[in-house]
């Protein structure tokens, strides 16, 4: 709606305004993200900075981004919100957009413009994917096999998982249908821009099933993306699919042999969102935090802990190396031209609308 | 007294008298009444506690596994509207008109999106419907707004349009409000709704919304394009020569303009087909129809594979049915669990009671010891004990029992799930059980066999029969707890060792279905509550006990 | 010790030990034997041995030496529930989860009786202790002197030729415990069996037994009827266990054959019939009955020692006077006397003169 633009911007114009004087910002901040190496990522490259301009605010982290929906949800029925900031995936951001449980952000308005002089929108492109959402990193998800277990021909190609005679043994795969269902109908033979035309019919659905089925019962079917990993390592699957940089700490930082496909994997992102409905002087925070927290250089820094590319088209020049194994870290970025020949960038709108019915499918035939 | 009470003169005059001369009854339950309050007063602060952590949680549950006003509540006139439509076909114009506004109002309080989240569990696509038309609705209402504004620049300011809509009175207070004020709340010029009635209801609606959830001043906001395309349909309707008010010539020349035949009109159903043509499909007003009223059996018809159709209450096809057969696995696997927790468990607590109670103490420690690491440790321990290049696997391979390429599948299935579960149920198993046992006398013991009874016998007639209780209590405890969990099927339960819970668990924090994760818990709560109620008949609840 | 004429005894232990910690004895070299239909009870302080011997004889508790003979046979080896032995509980360990009836068929049961047998021995059995109408009541509604009828007929109803108790009364209230007490033995009397009864109820033993072994330090002390025992205690534990007694410690000045002089610690002599003295000059304290000493010196014999008392505080009982004096330095020397219109009643402050004959003035150990 272009007049809830205007308001927003409005919004924005005079909380920009308020962000001179300090004063009218709430002094503390409960930033809510996955823990682990990816929070720790964010500490180090945003949060600390931020700090060490502002001493006089304290941060406080919460672990709970696996729940944050559902919370968010119930603190907003509760009247008692108590995030501040929530690092969520792009999907979870429409969701909670839909529901009316984040903020809608004018993204030129609220965050900065790109070092190389773009707009912010200009500079953010395709991750801007919902009004909600404030892009930070992008991630695929792709498979990872056992460079020990599948003999002198490493897999190059997505089907891999399909193909049971030249890789036999175990696999691993998500327990939810995204990712699954694509790979399933590419492997099957459909073309990769029909894949979701495809995906959206019953027979499509029914098609998808069938492809999985071949391998269903040499698939042990994960929930966590540590899963995969753990896996791999315990040489209980030959392959299986994951975060690339759950990979990428297995590979670089754990010396597991374990190498990794780059090949139709899906390209995702994760972000923020601000809960809607906060107090004032807690919102002008937040968005002073985001506003450096998401510029050019903290998502390029952010980089240096954690294989996960930057959002902002500008950042990908700035990447640099491995904050200790020192290692470029750009050849590891699902950003990087040379990874990113044959990607899926996941389409939001076709999930949002079949998740409960392709997962209900998938939960029947998983249970069959 | 006693000589009193066995007095049949005394007593056939009247009721008991105390010594004061009140009855005796009376007297008696004020001294009860006080002991009464004092005893409430006591129990007040967990009556309360249990009230608002236990009680209203759950009967918030059952309320929202059939609430559903979010349709009627955010499409009041269409859901009325389509009460009239037989379902037939599409249904006809007023049904678009009522919809057009009711959603143009839902997109500016950002709640279309929710009704379209909410309607998406029923008609996959109607999320992305309801969000794609909310941008759209606006365009719909621009070809008026634009055309109005064309004629005179003022059909797009706020002032006038004031002026012409409310009161004098209102007129006044609203120009003398001030930032940080309550605003003045809007009145209708007499004679508005009258004269302009679709026009004076938008208005209205846009004057509430403006006031209350933008507290802005009306002098300030123009109005929104549904104020436009509420005009344009009263112009169309009525004759407004004769009009005299608040910018009559205003009126006058868009009046003129609207019976031009070069005034572009767009029908309400042709603008939404032009938003998506999903709208033009019945699907979704028949969805709309279905789901109008405020309270709703779909969520508990999904719960057991079935689904609600214009045509009356059907089965899902058969690839989409999983909660009977989750509901099913759930109670028979709690079962095995339970059995399994009462083999294993019963040996350790008879021992346990029949040792002095320094060593069944330091036993009881080591039972307890599992309750000190997390349930999340305790599983992923068993993923490493269990899995094919696990602990156990490679001792059987070791010591020649399996080969290596035949290595046994004991987790991401039903046999994982129940190893790992049994483990951490045992203690509440072992617990009541030992309990239990310890008070029952050993002289039992030796009183059937000093009357002639075997070992065997003595254990099964007499020894066996009292630690029941501590078996029921034991297994309820096992059983209700199993039911629920979720955390460990997921782990190690693969596909085929996953509770309903875990379903109940994705609805809550994944797909937001509040109301049929509501209706899947106030089933399995049913469910608990019948058996305890067949536990009742067949051995008893008295004969539960916890020690 | 005192009794090994085993040759025709029902029951007999025969040098039996009995340790739990292979440190200290319990029971020490115990040998006992009873006749068929003899009613003996087990009497002695807690710890003295007497339920240890009890479980011992019922097969919970093995003997670490000796054996124990039923009928002959020795029943060291035998498990408790094939020796055939009745035995009632002290909290009468009556099952809670079957009915009175069921309880009582339980030992038929086991034994494998024809179902119309066995209801005409439970109908038999619930007559006889007079609860033939309490057949289908649990346990846990019925007062403790029906349960106790109960466990009773339970112990009999399978027809064992010897049946233990163990404190079977000890949890009824005075009045009832009396009742019990007399319809116990009568029933073991009509029936003719074998009763092995535990009890630190001295009146219980007293009133109930044929024959009493009284118990101390894990040995019997004095194994004897009733009268006997209270008349005739061999020892002082004895004497102190069993009535009221009243001691005095001294020194065996004399001896002459049943007659003997003591010379108390106080100075005083008196008379007394040597029962554990046997020399001059021994330590020993006499025992004299507080309804055996006299103060009306017309019933004493000539000659014979006298001592002097205070009176230090008169109870009237009803049937007796108990009256509490200071006798050789001893102030709780206590002397009772009936209830008769001739009797003095003594007056606190008084000074008597009390005197006894010296059959009934025991000098004993001095232990």
């Amino acid at each position: 709606m272009n007049r809830t633009k205007t308001l927003l911007a409005t919004t924005a114009l005079t909380v920009a305004a308020g962000a001179v004087s300090a004063e009218d910002m709430a002094n503390s901040m409960t930033i809510v993200s996955w823990g682990g190496a990816y929070q720790n990522s964010q500490l180090k490259a945003y949060a600390e900075p931020y700090a060490a301009m502002h001493p006089e605010v304290s941060i406080s982290w919460d672990e709970s981004s696996a729940e944050a929906v559902a919370k968010l949800r119930a603190m907003n029925e509760a009247g008692n919100i108590t995030w501040d900031l929530v690092d969520v995936e792009a999907a979870d951001s429409i969701r909670l957009c839909d529901e009316g449980l984040a903020m809608e952000v004018d993204v030129d308005e609220m965050l900065a413009p790109g070092e190389d002089g773009s707009s912010a929108e200009d500079d953010f492109g395709d991750s801007l994917i919902s009004d909600c959402f404030i892009p930070q990193i992008v991630f695929s998800t792709t498979v990872g096999y056992r460079t020990d277990m599948v003999g002198d021909t490493p897999p190059s190609d997505i089907c891999a998982i399909f193909d049971l005679e030249t890789y036999p043994g175990k696999r691993s795969l998500n327990k939810r249908p995204p990712a699954n269902m694509e790979w399933a109908l590419l492997c099957d033979g459909v073309a990769k821009e029909d894949i979701y035309d495809v995906l959206a019919t019953p027979e499509g659905q029914d098609r998808a099933l069938a492809k999985l089925g071949t391998i269903k019962d040499q698939t042990i079917w994960w929930t966590a993306g540590a899963d995969t990993p753990q896996l791999l390592a315990d040489g209980e699957v030959v392959m299986g699919s994951t975060y690339n940089g759950r990979l990428f700490s297995a590979i670089a930082e754990q010396n597991q042999p374990i190498g990794m496909l780059w090949d139709a994997e899906m390209l995702d992102f994760d972000g923020w969102v601000i809960p809607e409905g906060l107090p004032e002087d807690r919102l002008a925070r937040v968005l002073d935090f985001v506003k450096f927290a998401t510029d050019t250089q903290r998502l390029a820094d952010q980089a240096a802990y954690i294989s996960y590319g930057p959002a902002r088209a500008s950042s990908a020049p700035l990447v640099g190396q491995h904050a200790e194994l020192g290692i470029d870290m750009a050849p590891h970025m699902p950003t990087d031209p040379a990874n990113a020949t044959n990607v899926f960038v996941t389409q939001y709108a076709f999930w949002s609308d079949y998740r409960d019915d392709i997962d209900a499918k998938f939960q029947a035939w998983l249970a069959q | 007294m006693t000589a009193s009470t066995t007095d049949p003169e005394k007593a056939a005059k009247g009721p008991m008298l105390a010594a004061d001369g009140t009855p005796l009854k009376k007297s008696l339950s004020r001294a009860l009444r006080v002991q009464k309050l004092r005893a409430l007063a006591l129990v007040a602060p967990l009556l309360i506690f249990v009230l608002v952590t236990f009680i209203a949680p759950i009967a918030d549950m059952l309320f929202r596994s059939v609430e559903n006003q979010i349709v009627s509540d955010t499409m009041p006139r269409t859901t009325k509207a389509l009460g009239d439509w037989d379902g037939t076909g599409l249904p006809p114009e007023v049904v678009f008109e009522d919809a057009y506004y009711d959603l143009f109002v839902a997109a500016e309080r950002k709640e279309h999106t929710r009704l379209g989240s909410r309607l998406n569990y029923e008609l996959t696509g109607a999320s992305s419907l309801f969000r794609k038309s909310g941008r759209g609705l606006d365009e719909l209402g621009e070809v008026y707004q634009d055309q109005f504004k064309d004629l005179d620049k003022n059909w797009d300011e706020a002032q006038p349009w004031a002026e012409m809509m409310g009161s004098d009175d209102w007129l006044a207070k609203e120009a003398a409000w001030e930032k940080g004020e309550r605003l003045p709340k809007f009145e209708l010029r007499d004679g508005v709704d009258e004269l302009l009635p679709r026009t004076a209801e938008q208005y209205a609606a846009f004057a509430t919304f403006t006031h209350n959830d933008d507290r802005k001043s009306l002098l300030k906001e123009e109005p929104w394009s549904a104020v436009h395309t509420a005009l344009y349909q009263d112009l169309a309707a009525n004759d407004y020569s004769g009009y005299s008010g608040p910018h009559a010539d205003m009126l006058k020349a868009a009046d003129t303009l609207v019976a031009s035949p070069d005034f572009q009109t767009l029908p309400f159903k042709d603008g939404f087909g032009e938003i998506d043509k999903d709208w033009l499909e019945p699907g979704i007003w028949r969805t709309l129809k279905l789901y109008a009223p405020k309270y709703t059996s779909g969520y508990f018809l999904n719960s057991v594979d079935m689904k609600l159709t214009p045509e009356g209450v059907e089965a899902r096809p058969q690839n989409e049915r999983i909660y009977i057969m989750l509901f099913k696995r759930t109670l028979f696997m709690s079962l095995v669990i339970t059995c399994s927790c009462i083999l294993l468990g019963y040996p350790v607590a008879y021992i346990l009671s029949n040792l002095p109670s320094r060593t069944a103490n330091l036993l009881m420690i080591l039972v307890l010891l599992p309750f000190w690491t997390s349930l999340l440790v305790r599983t992923s321990a068993w993923k490493i004990m269990l899995q094919q290049q696990g602990v156990i696997n490679d001792v059987l391979v070791w010591i020649g029992l399996v080969s290596d390429d035949a290595r046994l599948t004991m987790i991401n299935n039903q046999f994982g799930t129940i190893v790992a579960m049994t483990h951490i149920l045992l203690p509440f198993m072992i617990l009541p059980m030992y309990s239990v046992m310890s008070t029952i006398p050993k002289t039992y013991v030796r009183a059937a066999k000093s009357l002639g009874a075997t070992d065997w016998t003595t254990f099964w007639r007499v020894y066996f029969p009292q630690s029941v209780p501590g078996i029921g209590a034991g297994s309820i405890l096992v059983f209700i707890l199993a039911i629920g969990y979720y955390i460990t099927p997921e782990i190690v339960g693969g596909t085929t060792g996953t509770f309903i819970s875990n379903r109940i668990a994705y609805h809550i924090s994944t797909s937001l279905n509040w109301g049929l994760a509501a209706a899947l818990g106030s089933i399995l709560l049913a469910v608990v509550l019948l058996l305890y109620w067949a536990y009742d008949r067949i051995v008893g609840i008295d004969n539960v006990k916890l020690g | 010790m005192q009794d090994t004429g085993t040759s025709d005894a029902f029951v007999a232990f025969e040098r039996v030990q009995k340790s739990y910690d292979g440190e200290t004895l319990v029971v020490k070299d115990l040998n006992l034997s009873l006749p068929k239909g003899e009613f003996l009870t087990m009497l002695g302080p807690s710890g003295s041995g007497k339920t240890t011997c009890l479980m011992m004889l019922a097969g919970f508790e093995t003997a670490t030496h000796g054996e124990i003979k039923l009928d002959g046979k020795p029943i060291n080896n035998i498990p408790p529930h094939k020796r055939g032995i009745g035995m009632v509980f002290q909290n009468y360990a009556l099952f809670p989860h079957m009915t009175v009836a069921e309880n009582l068929s339980f030992p038929l049961e086991v034994r494998k009786i024809g179902k119309s047998d066995r209801e005409a021995k439970v109908k038999r059995a619930l007559d006889m202790v007079e609860m033939g109408a309490f057949g289908g009541r649990r346990p846990a509604q019925l007062s403790g002197g029906q349960q106790q009828r109960i466990a009773l007929a339970r112990a009999l109803v399978f027809e064992p030729e010897l049946v233990l108790m163990d404190e079977p009364l000890g949890a009824l209230d005075k009045q009832l415990r009396e009742k019990m007490q007399f319809e116990i033995t009568s029933l073991a009397h009509q029936l003719g069996i074998t009763t092995v009864y535990v009890t630190h109820d001295q009146t219980e033993a007293l009133t109930m037994s044929d024959r009493v072994a009284v118990f101390n330090d894990g040995r019997i002390q004095q194994l004897a009827p009733p009268d006997i025992l209270y008349e005739e205690p061999e020892n002082s534990f004895v004497a102190q266990f069993i009535g009221e007694n009243n001691t005095l410690e001294g020194t065996v000045a004399e001896i002459n054959g049943d007659r003997c002089v003591v010379k108390l610690d106080g100075g005083e002599v008196i008379d007394a019939k040597p029962v554990n003295v046997s020399k001059v000059g021994e330590r020993t304290r006499v025992s004299i009955r507080p309804e055996r000493v006299e103060y009306n010196k017309d019933r004493l014999q000539q000659g014979a020692h006298t001592l002097k008392a205070k009176v230090l505080e008169f109870i009237y009982m009803g049937d007796i006077f108990r009256t509490r004096l200071e006798v050789a330095g001893n102030r709780e020397f206590v002397i009772k006397t009936r209830n008769a219109p001739d009797q003095v009643r003594l007056s606190p402050g008084t000074e008597i003169e009390i005197g006894w004959l010296p059959e009934d003035c025991r000098a004993l150990d001095a232990n």
